[in-house]
């Protein structure tokens, strides 16, 4: 059996070293072509009708004048009369005409009548005893949760689990199947128990969405020797993708499709556009070469996606461009769920945590949203938990980076960090004491903790809180995060030419993260030949298709099925050669773009020579991820990570500025370090953003979204960003754990960390991120006044 | 795209001729950083746009002993950059260069500048100058006002003006030339904003078939002045507030001063109640801060703005310290 396993450090060449980005000039140079480049020829330009309010019921729609104007080729309702809207910004009607102009002048003549209904856009902390226990489903919401982009998985579970109020006619379940209902729902809804008597029940924003309770929480709260209380939230943000969400699609012949997708699951996309447009999955092409930003947004085609394919037919089947625009990306295109929390925690004197108390709410737009795993990576053994999801019309919520993980870290961070100052401890000795709760992980955050210290220089900065901020005052904070990162599903062919040429190709897709330099990486350090000997093709169904990059997945996936591949495609080659050689295969090592016998230098050939030993015909191997039959497993699950910030605060202005920050993360087995920090510091610099800046503005009057633009959507800008300082985990404990996802992990913290250091400046937690100037002096007053 | 006229005259006389007697068909073009995006968003939908920037006699920058005299087609960027401008109104260039960006420095142009529309979000959003929603409620007093007036918004206007350099502009004394169907005018620059009261107002005194022909600015030698903004970030960012002074000293002591605030109020916001508490008096932390909370005294914050009066003290105050040359 070839030995898969990843080599050991003196027999690696590239792997876990400094390899500079590949598409570092392309990218630097604008040559780099992303979705929202291409230019078909004949190409129509789509613009959409959107709804400007944020809950109504379409009474009539009038295209009639659209169509009648030039240079419009098609119109599509996406949405007719009788539909309701649950969000504003919501689509209507698709136009596709000759340019952007005339696509604009068409939306503008259509007429819409709208049945305003009320809505709710705030988040704020539900009345007290508003929440309800989720009763039986009625047809009405099976059909809100399909408008409102509900996940499949989570529909199945709530129909599974509150049955419905009337059982489904099959032509009902024919209109939902035209709708787009995916077959899991419909089985579902075929089994689920019927309760009739719930028919009435009047709906509420408020849903009561776990009660959960571990240990004896009262029992330990009454013999708690000091118990620290406080409130902590995250806004809801947008993804803000500087490359908005979108596709061009066209019809190359009667049921063939190919679209140009900025997508973050080009393998992906194909079979979920197949269903709405009636052909199958073979027959749609999916391209992308790069893609400017989707942070767990763009996973799917989206409803725009599918529209625009189905404009693209209207109109004879030309390329039809539909790229949100920079509003629309705002409103709909992504949303990360808030959650806020009173939490009460209590521990011993000695710093030992005994209990947590949590009432929790938060909102994920129209489907609600779940609790963020609070407490988080500390498993408190006495613990009662409740949590209200809010629904309400600010538009769906989307998986952004490490989903519901800063949420859980802020909520549970800030809340420890509290409890800290109470007993007059520094962080990182009552942090390190409790480190025992963190379970698998503890040694790696023992040794996080004390190198990030170290890097912080913690010592000379921690002071216990301030009781008078006067000035410019500074403080440091720390936070922990945890994620999982197996590799997932992927595929790839290496194919090695007789010319020497190689070749690999992986329907997979390079966010940006490194993703084309790291197959590479593995698989010239496989071969032994320099990484610019490799073509890598990679953004195409026509490539073996490799999964989604969500959840941290890809690196172990694409590496994985990149060295299975290189192995075999190696041993098949050395096969060939070992006769010209006079030696036997296992006698053979590629190296430094060569081919010998180990030991015997006068053995050689190069890399081509031994290529052409092939014969006539080119060697393909199929590598795959994961493979059973191929061992050992070269991904794993479970990372942990230290973070620290410090900050300096004007206590007069509230303006908080971040001075450096230190993130110390392990990711098993590290394919190019260089990369892998860059990870981290982007994670770092986004994390600053969203603890800073970032927040989504809902007016609650007219229930619009006031800042769908850069000016108001505030981002981090390079002059926000201080020192930051990376250290990666590696070598023994953790290079041997094999390769695990790194991409969302660095950026869980910062918000726990930020908020912590700013209390330790100013001696008061301010409650809510962003830490806008508002808030802090909010914060000050308060405590002036105490 | 809305279709639009659009004119290029080359001369002042030309391009009077081509404006309108009311607001609202008819828009002035300079560097149309922003107007263009107003376009775009469909917040003003001009019939005409009539470009300035062919009109040679609208640009130059001149100094000599009656003070400065700037184009109104001037660029930010140049006006920054200019040697007599950074050597005797050196709080002029720091405002400048404080604001936007280089790129948008380049465009945008001092006589747009003035004349820019208001950032306000509801505005921008198409809800209008003085926003209501379809029932005719005014949307900012109960509405997300975070950003908006703190002084001079007993009306319905609740914006703040826009402009982060008029402020230092006023506290230098300038003046503003007009030139319409009437002929020519000169106002004070404070004059020029006022406070619109039915949506159909504009915020300047600035009549529909005017156009901005130059600023004048005495000579500043016997002056000390700061410029003091406060921004969330770094760079590139509405401020929250600001705060321009300038000084007239008598030994030590403040003989005559101009204090003008910016982002506090629907207008550049002077202050006389400061100016009269600073009088006579010397400049320290403590006369400075008195001068403050005269300044806001008579705030008028709104729901969620009241961080944003302790915001405009703290700017007064470096700003004056920052003036008399001591730590801002
Ligand atoms: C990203 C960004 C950041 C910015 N930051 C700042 C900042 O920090 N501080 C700040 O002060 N400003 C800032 N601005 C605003 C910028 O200064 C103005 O957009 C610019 O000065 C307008 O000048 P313009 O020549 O481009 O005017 P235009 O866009 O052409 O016109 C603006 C308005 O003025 C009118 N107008 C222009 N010239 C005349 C004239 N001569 N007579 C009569 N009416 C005229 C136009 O009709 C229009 O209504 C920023 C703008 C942007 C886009």
């Amino acid at each position: 059996m070839p030995d898969y396993a990843w080599p050991d450090p003196d027999h690696r060449t590239l792997i876990g070293k400094r390899t500079t980005r590949v598409d570092s000039p392309v990218k630097v140079s604008g040559e780099a072509k992303y979705t929202y480049d291409v230019h078909r020829p004949g190409m129509l330009y789509g613009k959409v009708l959107r709804c400007p309010y944020a809950h109504a019921k379409i009474v009539s729609i009038d295209t009639s004048a659209a169509e009648k104007m030039p240079g419009v080729k098609a119109v599509q309702i996406i949405q007719g009369p009788g539909s309701n809207i649950h969000w504003a910004g919501d689509e209507i009607v698709v136009v596709a005409a000759v340019d952007e102009d005339s696509a604009e002048d068409a939306i503008r003549a259509i007429q819409v009548k709208y049945q305003q209904l009320p809505h709710l856009v705030s988040d704020a902390e539900p009345p007290s005893g508003s929440a309800q226990e989720q009763g039986p489903l009625s047809m009405d919401d099976i059909g809100d949760m399909l408008d409102n982009q509900v996940p499949t998985r989570e529909m199945v579970s709530q129909i599974q689990r509150y049955g419905l109020t009337q059982k489904p006619s099959e032509d009902t379940l024919k209109g939902l199947k035209d709708d787009g209902a995916p077959d899991d729902v419909l089985t579902a809804l075929r089994s689920a128990t019927v309760h009739p008597e719930a028919g009435n029940r009047p709906p509420s924003n408020y849903q009561k969405a776990a009660t959960q309770t571990t240990g004896d929480p009262d029992k330990a709260f009454s013999e708690a020797e000091v118990v620290s209380e406080g409130l902590y939230g995250i806004p809801v943000i947008t993804h803000c993708c500087l490359e908005t969400h979108g596709s061009i699609s066209e019809w190359t012949d009667q049921d063939h499709v190919f679209t140009h997708i900025s997508t973050q699951n080009v393998s992906g996309i194909a079979g979920q556009m197949a269903e709405p447009l009636k052909i199958p999955a073979t027959n749609i092409r999916v391209h992308q070469d790069n893609i400017g930003g989707g942070f767990g947004s763009k996973f799917a085609p989206d409803r725009w996606g599918i529209f625009t394919a189905e404009i693209s037919k209207k109109a004879d089947g030309k390329p039809v461009r539909y790229m949100l625009e920079r509003d629309a990306e705002l409103k709909v295109a992504g949303a990360r769920p808030s959650a806020y929390a009173r939490v009460k925690v209590a521990a011993k004197k000695d710093g030992t945590v005994t209990a947590w108390q949590s009432n929790s709410w938060g909102t994920g737009g129209p489907g609600g949203g779940g609790m963020p795993p609070i407490p988080y990576v500390f498993s408190i053994p006495n613990q009662h938990l409740e949590h209200t999801a809010i629904r309400n019309n600010i538009g769906p919520a989307r998986a952004w980076r490490a989903p519901n993980h800063p949420q859980a870290a802020v909520l549970t961070m800030c809340a420890l960090d509290d409890l800290a100052a109470k007993l007059n401890m520094d962080p990182v000795e009552f942090f390190g004491k409790n480190l025992n709760l963190t379970r698998a992980r503890e040694n790696t955050y023992r040794e996080e903790l004390a190198i990030a210290a170290e890097l912080m220089g913690w010592k000379e900065k921690w002071h216990p809180r301030r009781q008078n901020a006067d000035g410019i005052v500074r403080g440091v904070g720390l936070s922990f995060h945890t994620w999982g990162g197996r590799g997932h599903a992927s595929d790839c062919d290496l194919t090695i030419h007789p010319d020497g040429s190689v070749e690999l190709k992986m329907g997979t897709q390079d966010l940006g993260t490194g993703t084309r330099t790291c197959i590479l990486v593995v698989a010239a350090d496989t071969l032994g030949i320099p990484i610019n000997a490799i073509q890598l093709l990679i953004g195409d169904t026509n490539y073996p298709p490799s999964g989604g990059s969500g959840g941290s997945t890809t690196i172990g996936g694409v590496s994985s099925s990149t060295r299975r591949a290189a192995v075999d495609a190696r041993d098949a080659l050395l096969a060939k050669v070992a006769p010209a050689l006079n030696a036997q295969p296992d006698q053979l090592e590629c190296k430094n773009g060569q081919v010998s016998v180990k030991g015997d230098s006068s053995r050689t050939l190069s890399w081509k020579e031994a290529c052409s030993k092939l014969g006539a015909m080119p060697l393909t191997i199929r590598g795959k991820n994961p493979d059973r039959s191929k061992p050992p497993d070269l991904t794993n699950s479970g990372v942990g990570g230290v973070q620290m910030a410090e900050v300096e605060v004007d206590s007069d202005t509230g303006i908080v500025k971040v001075k450096k920050m230190v993130a110390v993360q392990d990711c098993g087995l590290i394919i190019d370090l260089k990369t892998a920090e860059s990870q981290c510091y982007g994670a770092l610099i986004m994390g600053i953003s969203y603890s800073l800046f970032e927040e989504k503005v809902m007016d609650q009057a007219t229930g619009r979204m006031l800042n769908a633009d850069m000016q108001f959507y505030r981002l981090a800008g390079l002059s926000d960003i201080p020192e930051l300082i990376v250290h990666m985990m590696t070598g023994k404990g953790y290079d041997e754990r094999g390769v695990i996802g790194l991409g969302e992990p660095p950026v869980i913290s910062p918000g726990a960390a930020i908020s912590n250091a700013v209390a330790n400046a100013i001696g008061v937690r301010v409650p809510f991120l962003p830490l806008t100037p508002d808030r802090v002096l909010a914060a000050l007053e308060q405590k002036g006044r105490a | 795209m809305r279709p639009f006229e659009y004119v290029s005259p080359n001369s002042r006389s030309q391009a009077i001729g081509l404006l309108g007697a009311t607001w609202g068909n008819i828009e002035i073009l300079a560097g149309g950083t922003d107007l263009l995006t107003l376009m775009k968003d469909d917040v003003v939908t001009p019939k005409r746009l009539v470009n300035i920037k062919d009109i040679a006699d609208l640009r130059g920058i001149s100094f000599d002993a009656q003070g400065l005299r700037v184009g109104a087609l001037t660029s930010l960027g140049e006006l920054a950059d200019n040697e007599n401008v950074r050597k005797n109104y050196p709080a002029l260039s720091e405002a400048l260069l404080e604001a936007a960006s280089p790129q948008i420095r380049n465009m945008a142009t001092i006589g747009g500048n003035l004349c820019q529309r208001p950032r306000c979000w509801y505005f921008r959003n198409g809800l209008g100058l003085l926003p209501k929603d379809e029932n005719g409620k005014e949307l900012v007093a109960g509405g997300e006002n975070r950003y908006h007036a703190i002084l001079g918004n007993q009306g319905a206007a609740k914006f703040v003006s826009p402009s982060t350099v008029a402020p230092i502009l006023i506290a230098y004394g300038a003046k503003i030339r007009l030139e319409g169907h009437k002929g020519k005018r000169e106002l004070p620059l404070e004059k020029f904003f006022v406070i619109p009261k039915t949506e159909n107002d504009r915020e300047h005194d600035l009549r529909p078939n005017e156009i901005v022909t130059e600023l004048v600015v005495p000579p500043a030698s016997d002056l000390k002045a700061a410029h003091y903004e406060i921004r969330q970030k770094e760079v590139f960012d509405w401020p929250l507030a600001v705060a321009a002074v300038t000084l007239k000293l008598q030994g030590t002591n403040v003989q005559s001063s101009k204090i003008v605030l910016g982002y506090a109020a629907p207008v550049p916001w002077p202050c006389p109640e400061a100016e009269r508490a600073l009088s006579g008096k010397p400049v320290n932390k403590e006369t400075a801060q008195k001068a403050a909370d005269a300044a806001l005294g008579k705030a008028t914050p709104l729901s969620h703005n009241a961080y944003k009066v302790k915001l405009a003290k703290v700017a007064v105050t470096r700003a004056i310290l920052k003036a008399a040359g001591g730590a801002a």
